[in-house]
């Protein structure tokens, strides 16, 4: 790697530019530019199709795409392979949480931890499997479990515990509330302000406010693959009213 | 028979299965986490045999026997991961991202250039290994003697299943291998790099091959056929034990190869009055195994359907020509018709001509099943072939005219390909080009063995046409009319409704099912309508030559047809004919220069694959494409 990224004491943790993202052949994104700042929680909100996923994706390097500037705590990124991007520390827990359901629990969260080589690499707080168990007590029980085998919602909680494992200082978190129980979403919440306040900073795609409203100063309203709206999360009740998203029915 | 000799061919049965087990798990593996069917992997395995072969004697020397057979296999399992690794590296990355069927081409092209790079280090002849020290004796059991090295191989079998299968579930390794099988993906977004796992994973498999190949030493010698008849061995076993299992491929190894020794155990019987050889039926043993598993279960015994598959690039529709195509196909048609004149000019312009025209209609029916009917079948050549043969066995042994000899060929064909067709139709993607390359080996090893009606490897002889086909300017112009009426066919039928019920099924076979049309059907009715025209080809193909032998119908002749169809360009029904066209001319001029043949075409597949994956049609048409837009301008 020539121009090896340096991390820089005072950059953003994450600064994004112009992004355009495509999957497949169709263009998704449009010039998007959002920041996260270290140790803040910032939601990604908009309707179904919007975008959201393809921005997480296109920062972890999984969908194709092209921006101004694309950087980690000011070292760019655009140019890196998915692998390398999270080994910088950043951890991705997609939206169909993507459990390897022939392993166990055990096995997949051994996956996420870092070996070798990365062990040097920048990294967030570390985590050990005793730690994220402590997180999510739910998982203790099952660590023989194959993956498969368990409900929607603790897999939810194994996908954060596993991108935990790599001890992440960004987390991008794809609709974690999505499909889960409302006994879950309230752990989840509980769990992601525990991970603030260690802290990390969270990039939170949801469509449901009540996690977002619990956990993020700022939000960005995006909308056919462009920025409508940022602000304080306090005005994005308004401003998602006007554009008609979010509603609560 | 007695229990004894069953005991000895179950021992037998075991050790053959071992090596078998070998391959088709390193063939797994690879594909489970690449999903790359790696066609190169019996060159591994003949590699394997070969480097050790080489290698034992050469330490035999300075350390002693056993030093020297035991090193020679562990140098030669080195030696070949790491010429996996090697071509994974150069070649196989830049292929993840292709479509299947030329991620096939391309490593078939690898298995050419491997088999020619064996025949340029060792030579054509066979190579025999050392025996093995210590275990060249035998060893009794019930009254028999059983040969040591048999016993000892039966037994590596399950050792190399248990130690795989603790890779694979106790080392982080085997996680990431078995994680990355399910979601890459995801794997890399967890910080692994996947570029190193994959060369890892292939050098592994490679190797294992290679175990297996060099494991052979002191039982069969190094030969340079043994690659294709191992692959073609080692997909029967994957596709019965179910791809990405490793346990269904030892169980279905095991299967096969006792089910073959059973066989070859009972000899020949009697029964009310008539004699069986049964040993005859270790030919096919392998198809009624195969066919018994797939009825029951289409996915092998412990494999599970495989998550879609890419999806390809959407495939642009066909069009018929517009008038100036017209005018030139028409010309085309005139300037062959008249070639027999033009023979009085060029004497060998109608010799090349007949073959192109047999070429053109071999392609065509290929590029039918292939093109439309989005299947990639890897045995084409047995289609040629019974064709071929029935032809020529009605024309010799059963003395009937031409157009009935003729006629006969084309309903051999067309039967085999009504039957392989029925099972082949049934799977999908890679499952499907395997199961097709299969049958294609059974066909040419049964050509090969039965001796009787064949003529062995020899083949058939004195196959000539009576009159009017007897000149050579009547069986031209006859064969001429025959390609041009399949041609017409296929072309009548890809614009019909069947042909758009074909094509919607290649396009997403849930919508065209829920649509009411019976995809199966129509691919299986399909499948058997390219058989029976491609049978047409090989029996012309056998009239023009007055002989055929195994040799032409063997997987070449597949692999043949699919390098016309991707010369011509797959997304064209001018494709196939241009390419036949080229590849007829390349194959009479350039490749009879040179004996290393093989890894010259390699060399043309790697090429059009990389660098040309439209073809001729597909190039013409961009050339076209940019003369309008300049003349627009």
């Amino acid at each position: 790697m020539t121009a090896s990224p340096v991390p820089t004491a005072m950059a953003p943790m994450l600064e994004i530019d112009g992004l355009d993202a495509w999957y497949g052949e169709a263009q998704i994104l449009f010039g998007l530019s959002l920041t996260v700042g270290r140790g803040e929680a910032v939601a990604l909100v908009g309707r179904n199709g919007a975008g959201k996923s393809t921005t997480l994706k296109a920062i972890i390097g999984l969908a194709r795409r092209r921006a101004r500037r694309l950087a980690l705590r000011g070292a760019d990124i655009a140019a890196l392979p998915t692998h390398a991007i999270a080994r910088l520390g950043v951890g991705y827990v997609p939206e169909d949480r993507r459990i390897f359901t022939e392993l166990t629990v055990a096995e997949n969260l051994d996956l996420g931890r870092r070996t070798g080589a990365s062990d040097a690499a920048p990294r967030g707080p570390r985590w050990s499997v005793e730690e994220v168990v402590a997180l999510f007590p739910n998982l203790g029980g099952m660590l023989d479990r194959p993956g498969g085998q368990m409900s929607g919602g603790e897999q939810q909680m194994l996908s954060v515990a596993r991108a935990l494992m790599g001890d992440p200082a960004l987390l991008l978190l794809d609709e974690p509330s999505e499909g889960v129980a409302p006994i879950v979403v309230e752990q989840m919440i509980d769990a992601l302000l525990r991970l603030k306040a260690s802290g990390l900073s969270l990039l939170i795609s949801e469509q449901n406010s009540a996690l977002c409203e619990a956990i993020c100063e700022r939000a960005y309203l995006i909308e056919q693959g462009e920025l409508r709206w940022q602000g304080a999360m306090d005005g994005l009740a308004a401003a998602s009213e006007t554009a008609g998203i979010f509603g609560k029915i | 028979m007695s229990l004894d000799s069953l005991l000895f061919q179950a021992v037998n049965g075991l050790a053959s299965a071992s090596g078998l087990f070998l391959v088709a798990a390193g063939l797994s593996v690879i594909f489970g986490v690449t999903r790359i069917v790696n066609m190169a992997h019996g060159s591994f395995y003949m590699l394997g045999l070969y480097i050790a072969v080489t290698l034992a004697p050469l330490l035999g020397e300075h350390l002693g026997g056993a030093a020297g057979f035991w090193g020679g296999i562990a140098g030669a399992t080195l030696a070949v991961a790491l010429l996996g690794a090697a071509v994974e590296r150069v070649l196989l990355r830049r292929l993840y991202n292709a479509p299947e069927l030329y991620q096939l081409l391309a490593t078939f092209a690898l298995l050419l250039i491997i088999n020619d790079a064996a025949l340029f280090l060792w030579g054509p002849e066979d190579i025999l290994g050392p025996r093995a020290p210590g275990l060249s004796g035998s060893v009794e059991l019930l009254g028999r003697r059983l040969p040591q090295y048999d016993v000892f191989l039966a037994l590596i079998g399950p050792v190399v299943l248990v130690g795989l299968h603790l890779l694979l579930t106790r080392t982080r390794f085997g996680r990431l291998i078995r994680a990355a099988t399910q979601d890459r993906e995801m794997v890399a977004a967890l910080g692994i790099n996947e570029a190193l796992l994959f060369t890892a994973v292939f050098a592994l498999g490679a190797g294992i091959a290679g175990f297996g190949g060099a494991l052979q030493m002191a039982r069969e010698p190094a030969s340079l056929s043994l690659d294709l008849s191992v692959l073609g061995e080692a997909f029967v076993v994957v596709v019965v034990g179910g791809m990405g299992s490793i346990k269904g491929a030892y169980l279905a190894a095991v299967l096969v190869a006792e089910v073959k020794a059973l066989c070859t155990a009972l000899g020949v019987i009697e029964i009310a009055g008539y004699t069986f050889n049964m040993s005859w039926l270790t030919l096919v043993a392998e198809f009624l195994v195969m066919a018994v598993v797939l009825v029951l279960r289409p996915h092998g015994l412990f494999g599970r359907a495989l998550a879609a598959t890419k999806a390809g690039e959407a495939e642009p529709p066909l069009l018929p020509l517009d008038r100036r195509g017209r005018a030139l196909v028409l010309a085309a048609i005139l300037l062959f018709a008249a070639m027999p004149l033009i023979g009085m000019f060029f004497r060998y312009a109608p010799v090349l001509a007949l073959d192109m025209v047999i070429a053109a209609l071999f392609a065509a029916s290929l590029h039918f099943v292939m093109g439309p009917g989005g299947m990639a079948s890897f045995g084409h050549a047995a289609y040629f072939g019974l064709g071929a043969y029935g032809t020529a066995f009605a024309a010799t042994q059963l003395g009937l005219s031409t157009p009935l000899a003729f006629a006969t060929g084309i309903g051999t064909a067309a039967a085999g390909a009504a039957l392989f067709g029925w099972f082949c139709v049934r799977l999908e993607g890679v499952y499907f080009t395997m199961l097709t390359l299969a049958f294609a080996q059974i066909v040419w090893s049964i050509v090969y063995q039965w001796e009787d009606v064949t003529g062995g490897s020899n083949g058939l002889f004195g196959v000539w046409p009576d009159w009017p086909f007897d000149s050579r300017a009547g069986l031209y112009l006859a064969a001429l009319a025959v390609a041009l009426g399949g041609l017409a066919l296929l072309r009548r039928i890809v614009f019909a409704p069947f042909g758009l019920a074909l094509r919607a099924g290649r396009d997403s076979r849930l919508r065209a099912e829920a649509s009411g049309i019976p995809v199966a059907r129509v691919r299986w009715l399909s499948f058997a309508l390219a058989g029976t025209l491609c049978g047409a080809a090989g029996g012309l193909f056998a009239f023009a030559k007055g002989s055929i032998s195994p040799e032409a119908i063997s997987v070449g002749r597949s692999i043949d047809g699919l390098v016309m169809v991707l010369l011509g360009g797959v997304q064209s029904l001018m494709g196939p004919l241009l390419g036949a066209g080229a590849f007829t001319l390349l194959q009479d001029t350039v490749m009879r220069e040179t004996d290393y043949w093989r890894a010259l075409l390699g060399l043309v597949i790697l090429v059009l694959v990389l660098l040309f994956p439209f073809g001729i049609a597909g190039g013409l048409r961009r050339v076209a494409r940019l003369r309008r837009a300049g003349g627009a301008r």
